[in-house]
């Protein structure tokens, strides 16, 4: 069966699911009770005008803002992210726009800032010695399993990657720790024709080993290529999902801007 | 048009193949010298420091290039160093630390007015000043990270208020060096000296205070941090750039305050060792701690924009500083050549750092 069929006779759970979540910034309401669903190995695209709140309603499941309304369950539970930190503890990593790297830092830096290893025994609790070696050896098995192998100095500062080089980087550091979910926010944006190629085999890459995503998109190639299932946001709140095997990108767009009604 | 959408694509796809994470050697001189100081900012005031000892040394022979000449310096710029080391983790997390100067007098006349208007016990003089210098820190850290008010004008403001406190709780009085001397030696601890290599009559020879001692540890101390626990690696990503430290999962408000108490802290310990430096306790004492601790960090290579440069590189700052001073001195040159000197390296180290920074391939 496909996983349309599954979600449609309910055979499968949800892994990450909103409910009536509400958002409002002063006056403006970004999410309007709002729902949403994330099924297991699945690669969702949320995609949206700009203003629609597809913003808000990922900040919302990923701790980056707390809703004033609604609920998030993660595996059928409910769960209350106040920080993104919260979210992470809970295997929900986000790839942010601006990729959270500090440049002067190396990859290896980067990939464990926030939680660093240390060594065993009396350097690690007594002198706080971080566990360099175990680190460098982690990272570097991470990049070399997403394909990144020609990564040879893990030491390297990662202002001196090249942008498709730094989303790789931030990708592995979210699938080398997110366990249960994925968040990309418009991974492709900034990068050339050849670099997002290489991303977005990156992200059916992660999916392969199971792991669902949210990919956040305003490039309808892109997101037709890899979703499994669309999310239009308009609105504040969730139109309609549709399967991009059953919908061209024109319908998509119509969805999106309201040219179109939406099915169901 | 939809249908096919991968076909625009077909045309990169052959070449396209790894290329994403591939990394070529860079060519060229310049370019690889750019590299190297990338990785290790603290190379250029290293070599600015060899240089001007040699330099030295052929102008002035032994009369510099003695053990006795050579620890002197260490001897002179132990303070300034000691409070380089705290200014140059402030400056790490791209704040400025204008405060130092103060908490470190202000620490040291506690630690002598405790010990003789109250009659505490030394050692807990002591204590209690460093506990002082410790305390101010995390205000300035509080202000900074929690109230979000920039640190110039938090450390400006805190500058003016310790020491107009140090002004009225000392009331200008100076403990005179004898009387600390008899009653209470302990506060000049960091001062005892102590030679290696003197002759019989105990002249010449490499001459060290524990003061110096204190300020090496404090340098591989805090060099140690920096490079070997998480705690030194977020003061980086801190500086770096606070929002990306701060969704990568670092506490980036305790980070900050933990810096300011620890700049605080060896900031009282340097008001310790500046009463083994001068053997009394002076309120007036110190007065330009805080320009001349900037000067040796951005000598030493440290960026202002905080997240880059090596924690060594303000102990070579600092040394530079004081081979200038003393090397001028003995050359029989107008003090002013000193100055002129140190700012012209200010705007060089600060040129280089901008130049590191340009590394877009």
């Amino acid at each position: 069966m496909t996983l349309m069929e599954n979600i449609a006779n309910g055979s499968i759970e949800p892994i990450l699911k909103g409910r009536g979540l509400v958002k409002r910034y002063g006056k403006v309401t970004a999410l309007d009770h709002c729902d949403f669903d994330l099924y297991p190995g699945e690669i969702l695209a949320v995609i949206g005008d700009n203003g629609a709140g597809k913003s808000s309603l990922i900040k919302a499941v990923s701790g980056a803002v707390v809703p004033d309304e609604g609920d998030v369950f993660l595996e059928g539970k409910p769960v209350h992210f106040t920080s993104p930190i919260d979210a992470r503890k809970e295997g929900i990593e986000t790839v942010y726009q601006t990729l959270a790297m500090s440049p002067a830092l190396s990859i290896a830096d980067n990939m464990f800032m926030g939680r660093e290893i240390r060594k065993p025994g009396f350097r690690g609790k007594w002198l706080r010695q971080l566990d360099r070696p175990k680190m460098e050896q982690i990272a570097r098995d991470k990049l070399s399993e997403l394909g990144l192998m020609t990564i040879q100095n893990i030491n390297q500062a990662v202002e001196t990657l090249s942008g498709g080089q730094r989303q790789g980087v931030a990708v592995a550091r979210a699938a080398a720790f997110g366990s249960k979910v994925i968040i990309l926010d418009e991974p492709t944006a900034a990068l050339g024709v050849k670099e997002s190629r290489r991303v977005l085999e990156l992200i059916l890459d992660v999916r392969s080993r199971g792991i669902p995503i949210i990919l956040i998109s305003h490039n309808m190639p892109h997101v037709f290529e890899v979703a499994d299932r669309i999310h239009v946001h308009r609105l504040g709140k969730r139109l309609c999902v549709i399967d991009p095997k059953d919908y061209t990108m024109s319908d998509a767009v119509a969805f999106m801007t309201g040219a179109k009604e939406a099915p169901n | 048009m939809s249908g096919n959408a991968d076909d625009y694509e077909a045309a990169i796809k052959p070449s396209a193949a790894d290329e994403v994470a591939s990394f070529s050697e860079r060519k060229g001189f310049l370019a690889r010298l750019q590299h190297a100081l990338h990785v290790n900012p603290a190379l250029v005031p290293l070599f600015v420091l060899v240089v001007s000892i040699c330099l030295f040394a052929l102008l002035l022979g032994s009369r510099f290039l003695s053990p006795f000449a050579l620890t002197l310096i260490l001897q002179q710029v132990q303070i300034v160093g000691i409070v380089a080391a705290a200014q140059s983790l402030v400056i790490l997390t791209a704040g400025i630390d204008l405060s130092v100067g103060a908490i470190a007098v202000l620490s040291s006349v506690i630690m002598g007015q405790f010990t003789f208007r109250y009659g505490v016990p030394v050692e807990i003089a002591v204590a209690l000043g460093l506990a002082f210098g410790t305390v101010v820190g995390s205000i300035n850290g509080w202000l900074v990270a929690v109230m979000k008010l920039p640190p110039f004008i938090v450390t400006l403001g805190m500058w003016q208020i310790v020491l107009a406190a140090n002004f009225l709780y000392s009331a200008n009085e100076t403990i005179r060096a004898q009387d600390i001397e008899e009653n209470a030696p302990l506060l000049q601890f960091l001062g005892t000296t102590f030679k290696v290599g003197a002759d019989a009559d105990g002249r010449g020879g490499a001459t060290f205070t524990f003061g110096v001692i204190a300020m090496v540890v404090i340098f591989a101390f805090l060099a140690y941090a920096l490079k070997h626990t998480a705690w030194g690696r977020h003061i980086y990503a801190v500086g770096d750039d606070p929002d990306a430290a701060q969704l990568s999962g670092v506490n980036v408000k305790r980070t900050l305050i933990s810096v300011y108490a620890v700049t605080g802290f060896i900031c009282a310990i340097a008001g310790w060792a500046l009463i083994g430096r001068i053997g009394s306790v002076s309120p007036t004492s110190g007065q330009l701690l805080n320009i001349e601790s900037i000067t040796a960090v951005v000598i030493g290579g440290i960026s202002l924009f905080g997240g880059r440069g090596s924690i060594m590189g303000p102990l070579f700052g600092a040394l530079i500083v004081g081979v200038f001073t003393l090397g001028l001195r003995l050359a029989g040159a107008d003090a002013q050549w000193t100055f002129l000197l140190i700012g012209a390296l200010i705007i060089g180290a600060v040129a280089v750092d901008q130049w590191i920074r340009k590394v877009s391939a």
